[in-house]
Parts: structure tokens; sequence; C-alpha cells
């Protein structure tokens, strides 16, 4: 078996003395000609709350799939609670959301939670479980005729309906307003509290901000970053720059900069440029300290997209990024 | 590489929940989904008895002969048992495929077993219900008749006959999107019906196709409930066969499930 060295440097700390709830080591999982998950290896140790971060496509809910034992890997091995997941006993002490799509239109949604708390030997109370995720007053309705918002709650609520010891939440809150995120927020830090390890995917940096302790950063089926949220954080803190230049290889080659391209047509775009920088602070003092000469300058946030990139780039160690105008 | 070792201490190996509640509630939930959208299962009701409306009763030769008619009557009440658990089995099978609910319930400490046994029980409650209308239409209409032992062994024949085809059903739909299942289903079905001696008796048979016929599950099928019904002695041809295709199409589908991963992504 493969030592515990690679990926979390920042659980150890938190893990507690347990062997891992799930594990996975060299996996890999295809599609046909598509990787969707390219040689991982991470633990998921007790008492976590960790945070899944990546674009869509990037491999998360594949990832998922392979610890619910949906879903066999290419190669490598994956492990949920020190047994196989294609193994129904070794799920006793998972839980997880489907997609609000998933529920059965037919069915009322106390029978969907009976239904799924019927697999656990020790399940919440309908009653209990509807009140904590506040959908008590639609027991009776059928599936079909609820809100996406609505389903999303009860999605959220079917993956604690067994006490589990391990949640997997795909996308929990994607579609709900600001309200009922926070709502399923402060249920899910009540859980990790509790003593629930968590695992949360997203596509929103805000959402793993406001829950993980720990972060991993997929993205083409690879792990680009496992660690804390605040060294991740720091990573991912990019900014763009655009500014206008007479001499945009000049600009382009100063430090700070992991990615740059000519925005604009023509000659009305006169050199427009927009980098993405990992020190929006630091580039801009190396910007005037240069004298290369620019006019129109703006400074914003990278979006979460712009981050995974300078990510990436600076993962592959290419900090000259004058020669990569042609990224798009 | 010992595996003992990776498992917290604080988990002794449980068991998952007793099978027989599980089946229970995964066979009431099936049993509340069809009958909150009926429409699915009347249509295969409908067509055997029309069937026999049309091809039996108006061919006065066969519905007044109390032979003839007995058999024309057993062959589209297996008909109508073989027609929905191919397709209401098969189809639901691969469209619940497609949906995101069964990946989901893959997801929960669920035996295989379990689930496919009672997606396969709550087809057979309706595949069932299909012969009531084709017995009526038989009463009714023709000439054909039974001692009650004979209906009632006649239903028990059929009912353990027909777990060949609810397996069948099951296995094309783990093994077929929805659109190919049909096609699918179609060709099997009237394969099996013409070729087991469903629609004409199969004495009527040329000889090398009345050979061939007894390899066909639907030929065991009509041969044992006519021996069941009559009170006749089956012959060991018929239940060989049957057995063969229980335990050849019960391990194909639980093969075919675990090997399947929900929707193929290419």
């Amino acid at each position: 078996m493969k030592a515990h060295a690679s990926g979390a440097n920042g659980a150890a700390a938190l893990a507690s003395t347990d062997a891992p709830f799930a594990r996975l080591a060299g996996t890999t999982r295809r599609f046909g000609e598509l990787t969707a998950l390219d040689n991982v290896t991470l633990d998921v140790n007790a008492g976590e709350l960790i945070g899944l971060l990546g674009p869509n496509g990037a491999g998360k809910s594949t990832l998922l799939s392979l610890v619910q034992g949906r879903r066999r890997p290419t190669s490598g091995t994956v492990e949920l609670f020190g047994g196989s997941p294609s193994d129904a006993r070794s799920r006793l002490r998972l839980g997880s959301t489907p997609q609000e799509t998933a529920l059965p239109d037919t069915l009322r949604v106390g029978e969907v939670v009976d239904l799924v708390a019927a697999h656990y030997p020790d399940r919440v109370p309908t009653a209990e479980i509807a009140d904590e995720f506040g959908f008590s007053e639609l027991l009776r309705r059928q599936c079909g005729s609820l809100s996406g918002g609505q389903k999303r709650r009860i999605a959220v609520a079917l993956a604690f309906v067994g006490r589990p010891k391990l949640v997997l939440l795909d996308e929990p809150t994607t579609g709900l307003d600001v309200d009922a995120r926070h709502v399923l927020w402060s249920a899910i830090r009540r859980h990790h509290a509790a003593g629930t390890t968590v695992v949360v995917t997203s596509h929103y940096l805000e959402e793993i901000e406001a829950l993980a302790e720990r972060v991993i950063v997929i993205d083409h089926g690879r792990v680009l970053a496992d660690d804390t949220l605040t060294a991740v954080r720091d990573r991912v803190m990019s900014a763009v720059v655009e500014l206008a230049s007479p001499e945009p290889e000049r600009v382009a080659a100063l430090p700070h900069v992991v990615r740059d391209e000519v925005v604009g047509e023509g000659a009305a775009a006169a050199g427009r440029l927009r980098l993405t920088v990992d020190d929006a602070d630091a580039f801009v003092r190396e910007l005037v300290t240069s004298g290369a000469a620019f006019e129109r300058l703006t400074v914003r946030g990278a979006s979460l997209e712009e981050a995974f990139l300078a990510l990436t780039l600076t993962e592959q160690a290419t900090p000259l990024a004058a020669s990569d105008r042609s990224a798009s | 590489m010992t595996s003992t070792a990776a498992r917290p201490a604080d988990a002794p190996r449980a068991s998952t929940a007793p099978a027989l509640p599980l089946y229970a509630m995964h066979l009431r939930m099936l049993v509340i989904e069809t009958l909150r959208v009926p429409i699915a299962v009347i249509g295969t009701m409908a067509f055997p008895a029309l069937s026999l409306l049309f091809f039996v009763v108006p061919n006065r030769a066969v519905a007044e002969d109390p032979v003839f008619a007995t058999q024309a009557v057993l062959g589209l009440a297996v008909f109508a048992v073989m027609v929905s658990a191919l397709f209401n089995l098969g189809l639901t099978v691969a469209e619940n495929r497609e949906k995101p609910w069964d990946p989901y319930l893959r997801s929960l400490p669920l035996p295989a077993m379990v689930r496919i046994a009672a997606q396969i029980s709550s087809t057979a409650v309706f595949s069932f219900l299909a012969i009531v209308p084709v017995l009526i239409v038989g009463a009714v209409a023709t000439e054909a008749s039974v001692s009650v032992i004979g209906l009632v062994a006649g239903l028990l024949a059929l009912a353990v006959t027909s777990i060949p085809f609810l397996l069948l059903g099951a296995s094309i739909g783990y093994a077929f999107s929805s659109k190919a299942a049909i096609a699918v289903i179609q060709v099997g079905m009237f394969g099996f019906a013409f070729g087991g001696g469903l629609f004409f008796p199969p004495q009527l048979f040329p000889e090398w196709l009345e050979t061939l016929s007894r390899f066909f599950p639907s030929r065991h099928a009509r041969e044992l409930t006519l021996a069941a019904v009559e009170g006749t002695t089956p012959e060991l041809w018929m239940l060989a066969g049957a057995i063969a295709w229980t335990l050849g199409t019960a391990l194909l589908a639980l093969w075919l499930y675990r090997r399947d991963e929900g929707r193929r992504y290419r």
C-alpha cells in the first residue's frame, strides 16, 4: 500500500489518530478517451471539513462517485472506511446528496426521506430532519411539485438522515438564494461541530471559504493544491490588471505576471494588455519602478477561473509568461 | 496487503439493514410510483386482451372448440405476462439508469440483490394483473374452460415460469439505453411469442421449428402452464429448460447490475 505521504500536508494537524475514512491512492478514472481523474492520491481523515474546489468538469463529481462506489477506478485504489466502496457494508456510515433533479417526481417528500432512512441502522426521525432543514410543511407534497431550492434542501437533508460519519455534499447550494445558502451552511457547520466529517464540492470560492478548513483544488482531473484554506486562498489571491502600453513585451515580462494576453482588435487596441498577476500590489510597484510607459491602468480581483489558471501556471513553474501569448 | 489496519478503531464492520424490510420498503415505493402514473401499465395490460378479442374470438373454429380456445387463452395469458415483464421491467430499468435517482440509490448501503428483487417484484405484480383482462375475455367470448384447481395451478405455474422473462427484462434494461431497449424488447417479444407457440399451437409447427421451439422460455412457460391447467405430468425437457433459463438469466442480471455504472460517457 502506498504511504500516506502526498497531498494532505495542511491536513496533518487536523487529522485524528484514526485511519482515514476515505483514501484514494494513485487513482485514475477514464471515460473512453477522456481522463476524468488523473492519478489522484488523497486521504479524508476523521473530523475534517474539506472543500473540493474546481470548475465544472474538473473531476469533482467523478471523485465523489468513486468514493460512493458508484463507479470503479480505471487504475489505482479507492477505500472507504478501510473497505471497498462497492461493498454496500462500507457505505453504512456514508451520506450523500442526490442531484436536486433526482428526487422521484411522484413520491411524497416524507416517503423519500423514509426510503433513504431505511438503509441506516440509526436514522434521524423524519419530523426532526424536516424541522432542521426547514421542510416540515412539505412532507406531504410530491417531489415533482417542489421548487429547485426546496428540492436542494431536501437533497442535503437526505445526506444526514442516517447519522453518517462521512458526508459528501456535491454542490449543495447551487441555485439557492443567499438566505437559503446561509441556512444550509450553518447546518453543515453544526453537523461538522458534532463530529461529522464533511467533503463539500463547489465551484464557488465563497462557499469553500465559508465552510472548509482544508481545501483541495482540482482541475483536469488532477489535484493542483491540497492545503489549509488560508494557504490556498493566498495562492489564488490573483488579480487581473489591464493597461495600455507601447511596450507590451516588457510589461508582460515583469515579475508576478503569470499570464498575459492582448485584448481588443486592431489599431484601436493599441497594445491593450490583460495580465493575470499573483500579487497586484507588488506588480504595480514593479511596473512603476521599471519605467515602462503605460496608461489607463485598471486592477480587479481575479475570477475563480482566472485564479485557477494562475495557480496552474504557477504550479508548472513557468514564471516568464511572455512566450504564452497565444493562450486565451 | 492487510486491510484491517486501515479500519478506524471505533468502526467494527457492521452489516447492512435487514434485507427483508429494506426489500419491502423499495417494493412499496416502486408500486406507489407506478400507481401514481398508472397509464404506463394500462397499455401492456390491454394489448394481450385486445389480441384475444381481435384474432381469436372472430375465429369461431378456435373460439368454439374448448380445447383450442383454452390453449389460445393460455397462450395469450403467457404472452401478457411476458410482454409486461419484458416491457415494463426492461424499459423502467433502462430509463431509471438514465436518471440521477438510481445512481444515488447505489451510493446508499443497499445490496444489489435487494434492489433487483424489488424492481422485479413490483413489475411482477402488474404483469400478473395483465392476465385478468385475458381471462375475462376468454371466459366471456370463447368456449375456453378450466376447473378451479386447474386455474389456481395454472396461475402458479405461470408465476414461476415468468421469472426468466422478468430477469431478462432487467438484463436488457441494464445492458441497453432506453431507446435501444425498446427495439431489443420488441424483436425478442415477437420472436419468443411465435417461437414459443403462444400465437399458433406448436402442433402446427414444421418439425425443425418444433425442435427449435423447445429451447424457448416462452415454450417452457406455455407447456408447463398447460400441464398445470390440465393436470398432466410435465415432460423433463420443459422443466430442465425452465430451470436453465431461470438460472442463466439470474446470473446475467446480477452480472450486468454489478457492471453497470449508470449512463455511459463516451
